[in-house]
């Protein structure tokens, strides 16, 4: 919007082009193409399907909803870092390698659109595929609630955690997806480093570290995890310092994406 | 409409381009030519603002790309290099799309839409996936998205590659039609088409510009330029070329196939030269025909080709320096 105002003052020697550029307009065009996209193709299918079998079985089997006899989801919530750990980059490998092994990255930035703006438009189109597959899943709410009685905030928390914890692991997938113009390469990646975030507070890691560094050390690395933030969700608590967390992962992962793309286009 | 100022492109110490300077004005269709990974493609990556560039820069419409990037890719329109879109769109669904981005929306959005089908023949696949399409129409498809918005500025990396006879005549019309208004950049490395289709030609070798001028210019810049080949019916080739000769705008003659071939004098001073003395050399010539009541069979002036200038001005990779 800037550029046009600067545009109309100074117009005298200039040629002024014909249109004027609208952000959300543009997010909301790429967005939808790629939604399209992920629905045009089986991949997304098979992607709900496997993902709706693999949450029941770790919550009714591994989980042993039944066994516990609690009215909750804690058996569900608990294997969700674990699920969007190879989950995830499968859904966001593609985002970016794709379009630069068929050269339409070369398209896509040539077109007077902000670069931000089409990384946003991706990222909320995989993200929202995402939360799709998180809402089919309500047939286990529906579950809990017939059988007993559960404190249905705690659910909804855990729900809005999961979603932004599928959130930072999509700006991870769509940073290393950038990198690259192998998804293949882009999903190891992205795996490696989502599994990172998990080991940094997940608690057999955290405790054989007691063995060498001290607490304050541990804490610190503690405060990197996913884990860490995702457990006050699964406990009903919606901690601003968690969303935070959440949101700078998801921001911080965006932004590296955008330098990637700005220094990484010849390849 | 564009202009280029010492443009420059190093990847680590390897300069693909370097320093290239030149305009191009509303009106005129220039044809980029040269070998394979002279930095055509670079350039005109730059040019469209999607690589930065190493030093030097790139104004369009009076917008530098670096500076004002929205505003200068506004006005361009850009077939990159292998034609790339969405395979899995329609061509409908990938013509809107690009029509967002482009900023139109509603009524006009339609209206572009329908204008660039039509233009570029598309009316019989609209509805079919890209993937599907042949090559020809993949193209026509990428060449229909670059137009979407009547662009004042195309630029249009190898155009005719992979396509065939039919189509290329088709994309060299068209090139030539949307010459008359926009300022046309196209690369090559088809020499023909620099003919067909261009007002201006620029010859770069390993990023530098080693020829810039009118397709006509060029040509005189070959050796051949000016060369007059004579025939002469009920006389012996080397009795006409004895006598060719001794002409004073004659350098020396040649038989070939019972031809004469004779190579003008003076062709020094610049480009054009071997045009003028070429003129020069078949007046002269025709009177000397006229004296020895020679019976004249074959007369004519060559202009030159533009692939032996391009060979003597480029590098080719198979010949080692």
């Amino acid at each position: 919007m800037n550029a046009n105002t600067s545009i109309n003052t100074d117009a005298s020697a200039k040629v002024k082009p014909a249109m004027k550029s609208n952000t959300l307009l543009h997010i909301r065009a790429i967005a939808r193409r790629e939604l399209a996209s992920f629905f045009g193709s089986p991949v997304a299918y098979v992607f709900l399907v496997i993902f709706l079998l693999l949450t029941g079985f770790f919550t009714f089997t591994v989980g042993a909803f039944f066994e516990r006899g609690e009215a909750g989801l804690a058996s569900f919530f608990t294997w969700h870092p674990w699920l969007y750990l190879v989950l995830v980059p499968a859904v966001g490998m593609r985002l970016w390698a794709e379009e630069r092994r068929a050269g339409t990255l070369e398209l896509l930035l040539t077109m007077p659109i902000n670069p931000w703006e089409a990384i946003a438009g991706k990222f909320l189109a995989s993200w929202i595929f995402l939360g799709i597959a998180l809402l089919l899943t309500f047939p286990v709410v529906l579950t809990v609630n017939w059988l007993g009685s559960p404190d249905n905030g705690q659910i909804f928390a855990g729900y809005l955690g999961s979603f932004f914890l599928a959130g930072a692991y999509l700006a991870i997938t769509s940073m290393t997806s950038a990198l690259t113009r192998n998804q293949v390469v882009a999903f190891i990646v992205s795996v490696v480093l989502c599994l990172f975030l998990i080991l940094a507070g997940f608690n057999p890691v955290t405790d054989m570290l007691t063995r060498w560094a001290s607490p304050a050390v541990i804490d610190t690395v503690a405060a990197f995890s996913v884990m860490t933030h995702f457990d006050g969700f699964q406990r009903g608590v919606v901690d601003s310092r968690d969303l935070l967390f959440f949101v700078s992962i998801i921001a911080f992962a965006l932004f590296a994406t955008a330098t990637i793309l700005r220094n990484r286009r010849a390849g | 409409m564009i202009q280029i100022e010492h443009l420059t492109k190093a990847f680590g110490p390897r300069r693909v381009v370097d320093d290239l300077t030149f305009n191009v004005e509303r009106g005129e269709v220039l044809g980029f030519l040269g070998p394979n990974g002279a930095g055509k493609s670079t350039t005109m990556r730059m040019i469209t603002g999607f690589l930065p560039v190493t030093a030097g820069r790139v104004s369009i419409g009076g917008h530098d790309v670096a500076d004002e990037p929205l505003a200068a890719k506004r006005l361009i329109g850009y077939l990159p290099e292998s034609a790339a879109s969405y395979p899995d769109m329609t061509v409908n669904g990938f013509l809107l799309f690009i029509a967002e981005l482009r900023g139109l929306a509603g009524d006009a959005k339609k209206r572009a839409v329908h204008r660039v089908v039509e233009r570029c023949f598309l009316d019989s696949v609209l509805h079919q996936s890209i993937e599907t399409l042949s090559k020809g129409y993949r193209h026509r498809t990428c060449l229909a998205q670059a137009l979407i918005h009547d662009p004042d500025v195309l630029i249009m990396d190898e155009p005719t590659d992979g396509l065939d006879p039919n189509q290329k005549h088709e994309v060299r019309n068209l090139i030539r039609e949307m010459g008359k208004t926009k300022a046309v950049i196209f690369s090559t490395h088809i020499l023909e088409e620099v003919d067909a289709a261009c007002t201006r030609a620029i010859i770069i070798d390993r990023g530098r510009m080693v020829a810039n001028g009118t397709p006509a210019s060029l040509k005189a810049m070959a050796q051949s330029a000016g060369r007059v080949t004579l025939q002469v019916a009920g006389q012996d080739a080397a009795n006409v070329q004895a006598a060719c000769a001794k002409l004073a705008e004659a350098a020396s003659a040649e038989v070939l196939d019972g031809k004469v071939r004779v190579l003008p004098k003076d062709k020094t001073g610049g480009a054009g030269a071997g045009a003028t003395a070429g003129a020069t050399l078949a007046r002269a010539l025709m009177a000397l025909a006229e004296r020895e009541r020679w019976q004249v069979a074959e007369l004519h002036v060559e202009e030159g080709h533009l692939d032996e200038v391009f060979r003597n001005l480029t590098f080719s990779d198979t010949v080692r320096a």
